[in-house]
């Protein structure tokens, strides 16, 4: 059944866990229609720069204007890409180094259109959808991460 | 007429506040205009990366109306 009807919450507090990726990975196993899954983590990095390591990023958005362009970025690839469903969770505040701030996961009968899906979905996310990243060094300076 | 402003990430830093309610009375209600009073008032450059939403929509250049939400935003820096 399509889901794409339903209003999805996006944004979570703080990182997403493991164990909720587990979770969801385990939720799919009822839909027998599903021949292959595509997941797409994104991960805070450890940046070296001048000398300072980010230890985290704190996420910030303008959610209103983001949960729309979610939606129409979401409209989009159901109607690009033959899918099953699709989740994407995306952190606001802190997120420390090693931990997982972007989770796109696309099921589909077919391995290319979930594939390509999870890959439109990440790229039209970064380009589109207005969410801002503070990185913070170990000192507590920080600086704006810009997506490039 | 009044209009509210909001501003995001790095301009939030540098502007202090990340709202206020602006009167286009003195300012004028070009959406130039109001982009011209905040860049020099709160000593923004834009160095070409800027994006203006209003009523969270990107491109949008109109006259502004009474309500009206324009948002400042920074680089976008999701994933």
């Amino acid at each position: 059944m399509s889901e794409k009807k339903k209003p999805k919450k996006v944004f979570q507090q703080g990182p997403i866990s493991p164990e909720k990726i587990a979770t969801s990975i385990a939720n799919h196993q009822s839909k027998t229609n599903i021949g292959a899954h595509s997941i797409f983590l994104g991960q805070v990095r450890a940046d070296e720069i001048d000398g300072k390591t980010v230890q985290a990023i704190d996420y910030s958005a303008y959610e209103e204007m983001a949960e729309k362009e979610f939606y129409n970025i979401r409209e989009a690839a159901f109607e690009k890409f033959d899918l099953t469903c699709m989740h994407i969770y995306h952190s606001l505040g802190p997120v420390k180094a090693g931990e997982i701030c972007l989770f796109v996961f696309t099921s589909s009968a077919n391995r290319k259109a979930a594939t390509d899906a999870c890959s439109y979905l990440v790229e039209e996310i970064k380009a589109k959808v207005p969410i801002f990243g503070k990185e913070v060094f170990e000192d507590e300076t920080h600086q704006w991460k810009v997506n490039i | 007429m009044k209009v509210t402003v909001r501003y995001f990430g790095a301009i939030a830093e540098k502007v202090g506040k990340t709202e206020e309610e602006l009167d286009l009375s003195t300012i004028g209600s070009d959406f130039q205009d109001l982009k011209e009073h905040c860049l020099s008032t709160y000593q923004i450059t834009d160095d070409g990366t800027l994006q203006i939403a209003i009523n969270q929509e990107l491109g949008l250049k109109r006259p502004l109306k009474e309500g009206d939400e324009v948002a400042f935003l920074p680089p976008f820096a999701g994933g």
